[in-house]
């Protein structure tokens, strides 16, 4: 048996669009296999179909040499394929033993065996160096523990062939190279992963093979060791890329954003924010880093007014704002790349160009006596379309909803930018963009920089912090633990600090 | 947005050929002729230039009501209280009417002012709450009906007693009236009166503010996406009390059309049917100002119409009754359906464009039940 499992010339059409043609994909046993491509390659679409999730309309599918149709997901568990999703589905008041058991209970009589399920959980997690504790409650446990939890409730269902969704997304650079560990356990058992990332990095430190998949189709599979990042990135992308931004020196000025041992609760009345205190000055990019769910949403919120302040001040340019309304910071000069452009970004029932006036609707010349201009919001509309590289098949009037991923952000951070800010929060400006867009926008954020505007990047990847930042700060349970200077900064040390540990102290 | 409302048209049509059909259907079950029965509905509203005012007389308040729930609507908030504003907007209108004894001219603007605040201020009162306390409108409306109901119920007797019995008002004057003598000689004595008017007006005002203004801008950014609205700057606080008041005003402004234009004097005990019917003529006009009047114009007309079936056949008025509630019926699925293939074809379209990670896990919890 040469192969666990081979998707043989698949072809997976949706109207309009061909998501999968003609791919080929073998699976060695005991590899570690990454599938690689941007964002709307197929990636999605392929390991849906393999898990069940769609038919294909072309091709076969061998587990173990055996041609075989996978209907829905039961069959593909049946089959010994498991899927380690990107985001987790555990029931949070639950232990550990539970969730693992919970679909296919062990009964000894009418009753659970919770016992002998429990040391069932013991021997995989010990033989697969997991260091789980089936007795743990989830929300006691550590966002990479539970990923270590949906590993073992693949394992627990017997599962031979692991899919790994975007499996770093949600974890510390140490914990990242944890799950590099444990994988290659896997591997040296004789499981079969399938590796979904776009991460070049994380391919090269661990997969064996790599499958590059581009708008819908195989470019190659290649040996993971004889090949560089570079090339990997060129045959995903189409064209060379650069990876590290182009920055020039910059002096910075003066502190256009200041704030004080600032404490705030999250939506559940927790203290999210525990006496945080940064500054930002005029030209210099200030990176904020952190693992999600430490308190940067708050703080961004904070800033921008959309949450209230328990005690502490925000200043802007030396004036106190901390009790202003969002609009009058907006007027003084907070631009702000949400987090959520769908949430709070756009409109999305509202056409481009509406969405485009979102903070100026009521200034001249968008309105006059509270009369709206439909002329000068168009030509608005159409100049910042053409400045900032926005794409929509309906132009300026189609609504924002028909946008894709990519056109959406970039009318988003031509819309703040075009505000002419004093302080720039760009919070995830790139989350789920592909490879040339983020270029676009990281692009832009470096040139309001040079500008000498005050830029406050938030972001969840760490590359992105390094690569954009002149000064980074590590948010950790809602307190600074500290601020290094991104020229002396490494990855190593930054991940420390975003698990808690102070500067210095572990290194 | 042209499309769309496009679409929407085509399924008002099509819930009112099917509510028809529903119609034609009962109307065969009960040993009636629907061919018959549909002539005389119809003619009964349409045949002549009585009729034809008494049409749109009855779709006048129809067309404030569902104006006020397809503007609450617009700005995201369920509107249920249109019966209580309309009678209070009634009830303002009434008390200076039988009160003030000035010329036609001069009154009845000030009645019609009365009105519309006297439903804003009902309307004021969920929307504050709303904003406030985040207490729920429909909750909150509702109950400003009962409200309204009883104050009418002890205001009237006590006030404004008739002369003959305790349960109503007595008349009001002729210069309190918006029946006006041309008026009524043009349409050969129907009850048509100014509030048609007035009504048309309030089309074109809500239609100016919710396209033209910048407070449109504002309710409706509020109405589709709350977050992004803040996020913007946008109170949204003070836009969900200004829209529930100027819906209460429109609610308002049909209770003086009714209750002193259609109607010369007020009932006591009873909810106005036209502030429910508001919501299923929203609904049809799919909360479009002219389509809400085209709803109201079209309800009215069987209502208007059912009195006449009914004599000139043995088709019994509850007929025109259940094609109305039919028309809702499928009005409201159609939109659903609507909806529902809006959805899918979106996010097939999503998922060609961006492989949509989230997607086949929306799918996947559909499959296996939340739990992988």
């Amino acid at each position: 048996m040469e192969y666990v499992v081979e998707m043989l010339k698949i072809r997976k059409e949706f109207p309009g669009v061909v998501a999968n043609d003609d791919i080929t994909l073998q699976l060695k046993p005991g590899e570690i296999h990454a599938l690689l491509g941007e964002n709307g390659a197929g990636k999605s679409t392929l390991m849906s179909i393999l898990f069940g999730l769609y038919p294909p309309d072309q091709g076969t599918i061998k587990v173990r040499g055996q041609e075989v149709k996978i209907t829905d997901p039961n069959v593909a568990n049946d089959l010994g394929i498991g899927m380690v999703h990107q985001h987790f589905k555990l029931v949070h008041n639950f232990t550990v033993t539970e969730n693992i058991m919970l679909g296919m209970e062990m009964t000894k009589g009418l009753v659970l065996d919770h016992k002998a399920a429990a040391e069932r959980i013991r021997q995989l997690s010990q033989r697969y160096g997991l260091n789980v504790d089936p007795e743990a409650k989830i929300e006691d446990i550590s966002v990479g523990m539970q990923q270590r939890v949906e590993i073992l409730k693949m394992l627990y269902r017997d599962a031979e062939v692991l899919i790994f969704d975007e499996p770093t997304s949600v974890l510390t650079p140490q914990e990242i190279q944890d799950l590099m560990v444990i994988m290659r356990n896997l591997a040296n058992e004789g499981k079969s992963i399938i590796l979904i990332t776009h991460k070049l990095k994380e391919i090269k430190a661990i997969a064996d093979r790599c499958t590059v998949i581009r708008r819908g189709r195989v470019v190659g599979t290649v040996d993971v060791a004889s090949t560089s990042e570079e090339e990997l990135a060129r045959m995903m992308v189409g064209r060379e890329v650069s990876f590290t931004a182009e920055k020039t020196e910059r002096i910075p000025g003066d502190v256009v954003l200041k704030v004080e041992n600032l404490y705030a609760y999250d939506n559940r009345k927790v203290m999210a924010l525990r006496g945080f205190s940064l500054e930002v000055r005029s030209g210099e990019i200030v990176g904020l880093a952190g693992v999600d769910g430490n308190g940067q949403a708050e703080l961004v919120e904070v800033i921008t007014g959309m949450r209230k302040a328990e005690s502490g001040r925000v200043l802007l340019k030396g004036v106190d704002i901390t009790n202003c309304s969002i609009r009058d910071r907006i007027r003084m000069g907070i631009a702000h790349i949400p987090a959520d452009r769908h949430k709070h970004g756009l409109i999305l029932d509202y056409t481009l160009q509406e969405n485009m006036i979102l903070k100026v609707y009521d200034q001249a010349p968008f309105a006059e006596k509270g009369l709206l201009n439909r002329e000068a919001i168009a030509e608005y509309a159409a100049r910042l379309m053409a400045e900032f590289d926005v794409r929509s098949g309906q132009g300026a009037t189609a609504l924002a909803r028909s946008l894709s991923g990519g056109n959406q952000q970039k009318a988003i951070v031509g819309r703040e930018i075009d505000l002419n800010p004093e302080l720039l929060l760009a919070v995830q400006p790139t989350r789920g963009l592909d490879v040339g867009a983020i270029e676009y926008i990281h692009r832009r954020i470096l040139e309001q920089r040079d500008k000498g505007k005050a830029v406050l990047l938030v972001s969840l990847e760490l590359d992105e912090i390094l690569n954009l930042a002149d000064r980074i700060a590590v948010i950790h349970n809602g307190e600074l633990v500290g601020v290094v200077d991104a020229k002396e900064a490494n990855e190593h040390e930054i991940g420390l600090m975003m698990a808690g540990g102070q500067r210095g102290a572990t290194a | 947005m042209k499309k769309e409302i496009g679409q929407e048209y085509t399924v008002a049509l099509l819930a009112i050929g099917l509510g028809l059909l529903a119609g034609a259907v009962l109307m065969l079950v009960t040993g009636n002729n629907p061919l018959l029965g549909f002539f005389y509905l119809f003619s009964g509203g349409l045949m002549n230039i009585t009729r034809i005012g008494n049409t749109l007389a009855t779709a006048t308040p129809l067309i404030f009501t569902g104006l006020s729930v397809a503007f609450a609507f617009r700005t995201g908030l369920f509107n249920i209280g249109a019966a209580g504003q309309m009678l209070i907007g009634g009830l303002c209108a009434t008390a200076l009417g039988l009160t003030l004894p000035w010329p036609k001219p001069l009154l009845l603007p000030v009645i019609v002012l009365a009105a519309a605040l006297g439903g804003a201020l009902w309307g004021l009162v969920p929307g504050w709450l709303k904003a406030k306390f985040n207490v729920h409108e429909v909750v909150c409306t509702i109950m400003m009906n009962w409200i309204a109901y009883w104050s009418v119920y002890y205001i009237v007797p006590a006030y404004f007693k008739g002369a003959y019995l305790e349960t109503e008002s007595r008349r009001i004057p002729e210069a309190a009236s918006l029946k006006v003598g041309w008026l009524t000689r043009l349409f050969k004595g129907s009850y048509i009166n100014l509030g048609f008017f007035i009504a048309i007006a309030t089309v074109l005002i809500i239609a100016y503010i919710l396209d033209r203004t910048t407070l449109g801008y504002e309710l409706k950014a509020v109405g589709y996406n709350r977050d992004a609205a803040e996020y913007a700057g946008i109170q949204a606080n003070r836009n969900i009390i200004l829209s529930m008041m100027i819906a209460g005003a429109c609610a308002g402004l049909g209770g003086a059309a009714f209750y002193v234009g259609y109607a010369s004097n007020m009932q006591i005990g009873v909810l106005p049917s036209q502030g429910f019917d508001g919501i299923a003529v929203a609904l049809l006009g799919a909360n479009s100002p002219w389509g809400v009047f085209m709803a109201a114009i079209f309800f009215g007309l069987l209502h208007s119409g059912k009195g006449f079936m009914n004599a000139m056949t043995k088709v019994p008025p509850e007929i025109a009754d259940s094609i109305i509630a039919t028309i809702i019926y499928f009005a409201a699925t159609s939109v659903l359906m609507e909806r529902l293939r809006q959805r899918l074809q979106k996010r097939r379209q999503a998922r060609d464009k961006t492989d949509l990670p989230l997607d086949p896990e929306a799918k996947l919890q559909e499959k296996v039940g939340g739990v992988g």
